[in-house]
């Protein structure tokens, strides 16, 4: 192996959502990579991978935005992604939304960038080859495993066991964990009722845990499940799990969320 | 009368009407949850339950596209043995075949074994209009048909009634069609059994026509077989004179090898058992045993319609096992009325657009009845690629210019989106929600039982360039 290998450019697709409403989730991912000596770069030039869009059914309209996606960060050698859900649009949906727009060079172009954007987790565990991550939590934490992440990307047990490492954690397992939250994207403002009742039931099984964080590797769902608990005056806090794993020992236990003793 | 689907509202509003019940979602919520705890054991003690999904999804496939040769093998195999084809294009075709070939019998009462698709039709509804009294014979179908009322899942189409509300049905309707429940009839499942025991076993003996389904035929012998669990089926297909079988072209499979893989998969899918009861098979007629006289009434009603759309017709595929209504976070809080159809759940939610197509609200609101989270893919036993059959089917309903002011609202986002200097000045405008919600309104449909987040003071770009300066 020679020395020093030159490090891959790894550019950071933060998503829309975290960009504008979870900037944590994206500010904890650069900390994070940085600790574990990524040096990671931010295209400013990128927007939404656009799958709002596809999921609705507006393929052309998920053309457009995927070719800006592949112009944005064409230049990369990987794209690190805080979210499953996002980091399957490349995948999962472009390549229809091309042949939808009958766009044959954009199909081209997304068979060779997909392959290149990684959920973070995965990327930790995959590519980075490390579980402990250094990170110091003393919390009581459950963990939902979001629908895209569990079936869709099938992370399995990675996140599971980056929390696991976590110094300090109290970790406590989800009843009913698998079970889709009832965000769906545009699902929950088409079916608001349906939605509502998925919702309440997710709420209830983070609060039959005790525990004072719930996280997920979506800020959607979260932003779905946090919703229902704090308008129903739960003060369980949300966390993306990157803002879990960034934390160290010299940050200390995070503000106004309960201490607990190290489980282990 | 016969209730029926027609008329009814599009799913977003039948199911708000139905979530609400906390009667249904507790009868949903037991129920489901015990057929999925019996199957998921099941499933998990065969070693090679994978491939068998695999061969599943092959023979199927197989079938689908050499459909027509395969139905001309089933006419011929049939005729050889003594039964009759007849061809169905449309539900109005086939309820009118087999009203003829009852009112030929001279008969005004037929029994049936338990039939989705004589449900899809509303065979009964029609025979009734011709004055006959079609009366079903599985339990779960009678629950339906003594209640007037419609049935919620493929398998156990009673599944939104607890053993109370169906001992009130049996106490109110059972004298009115025949013998009487039993007085002092309690809510014990095995008292129940006994009632409805005693008043089906009157019909089996004195129908002289029966009516079935089938869940697959077998084209190398023109054999139908019918998988059930309580024995109605075999004695409705052994006792009466005339039977007539209503079954969907895409039932069939080619050889008996192939229905191996399909039986070791059904039980165990369905109601998690390793085997079903009673598996009967037949082959045209048989001097001195069985019906005189047997019809077989292939019937389209929309399947070559889903044939012909490359993603969705592996639908066809579907044996109506349930286990994706059992397992479908949606259905479990909806039951089955709210997919204004016979197929509720998530085949529902693709097989009805494709069988009549999206051009009415109700089947265009169907394929939004999911948050796509994939739990169906994982239990198909045919391997239904659920999702991807619902965003095909989405991407068609945008395309057919459904829903013009969300192109327009999701076109305006996407042009901001694919411009940076639009996108950027988006983000940093004060009080956004994202560039879709101003923030601190009421967003219809989230904030009827959800909080908005807060808005952070500053966008995750601008803390990026205040850290490092704009790089790429």
């Amino acid at each position: 192996m020679p020395p020093n290998p030159p490090r891959p450019r790894t550019a950071l697709f933060v998503t829309c959502l975290n960009d504008t409403l979870f900037p944590g989730a994206g500010r904890a991912t650069v900390t994070l990579l940085r600790r574990l000596g990524v040096e990671v770069d931010f295209p400013a030039a990128q927007s939404c991978c656009g799958q709002m869009h596809f999921n609705t059914g507006y393929r052309k309209e998920t053309a457009r935005l995927a070719r800006h996606f592949v112009d944005t960060f064409a230049d990369y050698e990987e794209i690190v992604v805080p979210s499953a859900s996002c980091a399957g649009t490349p995948v999962e949906a472009y390549p229809l939304a091309a042949e939808a727009a009958g766009d044959r060079g954009l199909a081209r172009a997304v068979a060779e960038l997909a392959p290149r954007v990684v959920e973070l987790t995965r990327y930790l565990t995959d590519r980075l080859g490390v579980e402990q991550v250094g990170a110091h939590f003393p919390h009581r934490v459950t963990y939902h495993p979001t629908c895209h992440s569990l079936r869709a990307t099938g992370l399995g047990e990675r996140p599971h066991r980056l929390l696991r490492a976590v110094a300090g954690i109290d970790y406590v397992e989800l009843p009913a964990a698998e079970e889709c939250c009832g965000f769906g994207g545009t699902f929950a403002v088409k079916n608001p009722a349906v939605s509502g009742a998925m919702n309440g039931d997710k709420a209830r099984h983070v609060l039959e845990t005790g525990a004072h964080v719930l996280a997920a590797v979506d800020s959607s769902c979260l932003m779905n499940i946090g919703g229902r608990l704090t308008r129903d005056g739960h003060r369980v806090r949300t966390l993306h799990l990157a803002e879990i794993l960034a934390r160290t020992e010299q940050d200390g236990p995070l503000p106004g969320v309960p201490v607990v003793e190290a489980a282990r | 009368m016969t209730r029926s689907f027609l008329g009814w509202p599009a799913f977003p509003e039948a199911a708000e009407r139905e979530v609400g019940n906390r009667q249904l979602r507790e009868n949903l919520g037991r129920a489901t949850g015990t057929i999925r705890g019996k199957r998921a054991l099941l499933a998990a003690e065969r070693p090679d339950w994978e491939q068998l999904r695999d061969s599943a999804a092959a023979i199927k496939d197989q079938v689908l596209a050499g459909l027509e040769q395969y139905l001309l093998q089933v006419e011929e195999k049939v005729t050889a043995a003594g039964g009759t084809v007849h061809w169905a294009r449309d539900a109005a075709e086939a309820n009118r075949i087999v009203t003829d070939l009852v009112r030929a019998t001279g008969e005004r009462e037929v029994v049936k074994v338990k039939s989705m698709l004589t449900e899809e039709i509303g065979l009964d509804a029609a025979l009734e209009a011709a004055g006959i009294s079609a009366r079903e014979t599985d339990l779960a179908a009678a629950i339906v048909q003594l209640g007037d009322d419609l049935p919620s899942h493929v398998v156990v189409p009673a599944l939104h009634r607890n053993r109370t509300e169906i001992r009130d049905i049996f106490v109110r309707e059972m004298g009115r069609h025949g013998r009487p429940a039993p007085e002092g009839l309690t809510d014990d499942p095995a008292e129940l059994a006994d009632a409805a025991r005693l008043h089906l076993r009157e019909k089996f003996l004195g129908a002289k026509v029966a009516v079935s389904g089938a869940n697959f035929v077998v084209a190398e012998t023109g054999t139908l077989v019918v998988v059930e669990s309580e024995g109605n089926g075999r004695m409705c297909l052994t006792l009466a004179d005339t039977l007539i079988s209503v079954v969907g072209i895409e039932k069939t499979v080619p050889t008996w090898a192939d229905l191996e893989v399909f039986l070791q998969l059904l039980a165990r899918n369905a109601t998690g058992e390793r085997m079903s009861p009673y598996t009967s098979t037949w082959t045209g007629t048989t001097d001195g045993d069985g019906p005189r006289a047997f019809h077989l009434v292939l019937v389209d009603n929309g399947r070559t319609r889903a044939l012909a759309d490359p993603v969705g017709r592996q639908a066809l595929r579907c044996i109506r096992c349930g286990a994706c209504m059992n397992t479908c976070p949606v259905y479990r809080r909806t039951g089955g009325h709210a997919y204004g159809s016979v197929y509720p759940g998530p085949i529902g939610a693709i097989l009805n657009p494709l069988l009549k197509g999206l051009d009415e609200e109700q089947t265009a609101s169907l394929p939004y009845a999911s948050t796509l989270c994939g739990a169906c893919n994982e239990v198909c036993p045919v391997r239904i690629r659920f999702t991807d059959v619902l965003l095909d089917l989405r991407a068609q309903v945008a395309d057919g210019g459904k829903h013009p002011v969300e192109r327009a609202a999701l076109g305006a986002v996407g042009a901001v989106m694919a411009r940076p200097a639009a996108w950027k000045a988006a983000v940093k405008g004060a009080g956004l929600v994202g560039p879709l919600l101003p923030a601190r309104t009421p967003v219809p449909g989230w904030t009827d039982n959800r909080a908005l987040p807060d808005v952070p003071r500053e966008s995750f770009r601008s803390w990026w360039k205040r850290n490092e300066g704009e790089r790429a």
